[in-house]
């Protein structure tokens, strides 16, 4: 007993030791840091170069003169704005279509007792495991049927009501005490009241979640859009990047500097709502 | 009560009942009604497909065949005389298959040790937040900007090679171009591009272990090291399960880094399954045949869920 109450002194008291442990693991971090962000910076400095330079042997990081103008290049040789545009509008009716039906949804499902409840959330169940590359091909002949085939709108009904929105919001909505709709009911409140005043300013948080995991989902969604959108019109940016790059395979400073737009409107939201994200994940542990 | 009461207050709780319901239903009906369209039908029609016969044209064209679009993937003819190798070194499923595999089997442990290294660097440290963003920031980078940044970088005259030959190593082939590393290519990126989302659950789950033990543990005179393997790991191993079947189904579903790297190329040597669903329905067009393999990739993906489901009770039990 003696003993190990020493040996516990000596591993509290002895500050070097623990000093060397933390800068090993900082240097560590830091170098582990660096890999994961330079591909980003490469990308940033190739942007800023002539094409010959990207590839110079020693690799230089920072440019020797950084020629800003690719950056106004770019916008003249592809129709970024378009692209953008197109993104910008399915990223938002989707994040909106999603969080509204769903959230609605899983109020019906956590807090409303009714018949066949059960039945219509197992096939929720069934489905969310069923990979979408599986019925992609089905999907993708009804909806050409239905002339919604090069549309933006095909995107948008592909994305806007998938189950897994509804699972999140549901597990958040239960854990909201169901005395207190009881307490609105009694008061006089309907169903959608409860859901409007009460629910909904409730499950901020989880709502936020949803909404950038929807929207970085949609927006960085390639698959999709490289089925359904052929127009340069309709495309979006992923797959307007991806048209660019089969056009102009060597022009790597302007790719890069595509590259580098395509991705400021997702980190922007990113370091925005990160915290939402990050506890978001944690907590459902689910991957849209 | 008279039996007319009990009739009528019967009446008027089913009417309340039916309310009840009809409400529930309002409340359901947006999201089940695209959901039931656009997802449960094409669903349904997927299993359906996968026994007809049916190469583009109208409705009129789609012919029952049986099981015949399951004979021409597995080359049933071929394999029952040429056995199994045959099967995996020219039939196109095979190949798919076998390369998923591969690149399930080597990226999964690898983003796992990965994801699992950071959490515990990051565990209770200072500046803990700026370093799970800069980690985690590669999960919502766009794939095609990613993906096409990194196949630039292992070009033949890239900066990776430009280490790799400063180290003395002699290799100067573009990776993508490259039969065997073009999927170590693709791993790098994907190990790459996950370990930080699989750090986050970690993150998450190394707060769950409980301080009392690792309090005993130090009492008992054991080290760091000894401390993490004896209780950390024990106490993570549910989330790793989670983590490696989650890890497991998306893995099989890879598309977007082959797609955008290396198309399946060079030759078949990164072909993977929905990397063959996909020329199966949209390049060349033979419906019932890419709807066959989608069933295999379902089947796999559902063995993974079952195996999932299973043990989430048995955890919850523990």
């Amino acid at each position: 007993m003696e003993r190990t109450l020493r040996q516990k002194q000596i591993r509290r008291t002895n500050p070097t030791a623990i000093r060397v442990v933390h800068v090993v693991v900082y240097i560590l971090l830091v170098a582990l840091a660096l890999f994961t962000l330079i591909p980003f910076v490469w990308m940033l400095s190739s942007s800023l170069k002539l094409d010959r330079e990207v590839f110079s042997y020693p690799i230089k990081w920072i440019p020797e003169t950084f020629r800003w103008e690719n950056y106004s290049l770019i916008w003249q040789k592809v129709p970024l704005l378009t692209y953008f545009k197109n993104t910008a509008f399915i990223a938002i009716v989707v994040t909106f279509l999603q969080t509204l039906t769903s959230s609605f949804a899983a109020y019906a499902f956590a807090k409303l007792e009714f018949r066949g409840r059960d039945t219509l959330f197992l096939c929720y169940i069934a489905t969310i495991a069923v990979p979408w590359q599986a019925y992609m091909l089905p999907q993708f002949i009804m909806m050409r049927s239905i002339g919604l085939y090069d549309t933006l709108w095909a995107m948008v009904v592909l994305q806007a009501f998938s189950a897994f929105g509804v699972f999140l919001m549901r597990q958040f909505y239960r854990g909201i005490p169901t005395e207190l709709c009881e307490a609105a009911r009694l008061d006089g409140l309907s169903e959608y009241g409860i859901w409007a005043r009460i629910m909904l300013p409730l499950s901020k948080a989880a709502i936020a979640t949803l909404i950038i995991f929807t929207f970085v989902g949609t927006w960085n969604d390639y698959m999709g859009p490289m089925i359904y959108l052929t127009k340069d019109l309709n495309k979006t940016v992923q797959v307007g990047l991806r048209r660019f790059i089969q056009e102009n395979s060597s022009d790597y400073h302007l790719i890069m500097a595509v590259s580098v737009c395509s991705l400021v409107p997702v980190s922007v939201v990113f370091l925005a709502l990160q915290k939402y994200f990050i506890e978001g994940i944690a907590t459902s542990g689910l991957k849209g | 009560m008279s039996y007319g009461e009990i009739k009528r207050a019967h009446a008027r709780m089913s009417r309340v009942e039916r309310k009840k319901t009809l409400v529930a239903y309002s409340f359901l009906a947006p999201n089940y009604l695209g959901f039931a369209i656009f997802t449960l039908v094409p669903v349904v029609c997927a299993i359906a497909l996968s026994f007809f016969e049916w190469n583009g044209g109208d409705i009129s064209k789609l012919r029952f065949v049986g099981f015949e679009n399951y004979a021409t993937i597995f080359n049933v003819k071929k394999i029952s005389q040429n056995g199994l190798g045959y099967f995996f070194n020219r039939v196109d499923l095979g190949i798919a298959l076998k390369n998923t595999m591969f690149y399930t089997i080597i990226t999964v442990p690898l983003t796992i040790v990965c994801a699992l290294a950071l959490a515990l660097l990051l565990n209770k440290i200072k500046g803990a937040v700026v370093f799970r963003t800069i980690f985690f920031f590669p999960y919502v980078a766009s794939m095609v900007a990613i993906c096409v940044c990194w196949s630039f970088m292992l070009m033949k005259d890239g900066p990776v090679n430009q280490m790799i030959m400063s180290l003395g190593i002699p290799f100067n082939k573009s990776w993508t171009a490259d039969s065997t590393m073009a999927m170590w290519a693709i791993i790098l990126v994907s190990v790459w591009r996950n370990m930080g989302y699989y750090m986050v659950l970690y993150l998450a789950a190394l707060q769950g272990v409980p301080k009392e033990l690792l309090e005993a543990a130090t009492v008992d005179g054991a080290g760091k090291w000894k401390q993490f393997l004896h209780v950390t790991l024990p106490q993570l191993r549910p989330t790793t399960f989670f983590v490696s079947v989650m890890m497991m189904i998306s893995c099989f579903k890879i598309y977007d880094v082959v797609a955008i790297m290396t198309e399946g190329g060079p030759g078949r040597s990164t072909k993977m399954l929905v990397t063959y669903i996909y020329d199966e329905a949209f390049v060349k067009i033979r419906y019932g045949q890419a709807s066959a393999i989608s069933m295999i990739l379902l089947v796999i993906v559902l063995i993974f869920t079952m195996i999932q489901f299973r043990s989430e009770k048995r955890f919850s039990n523990d």
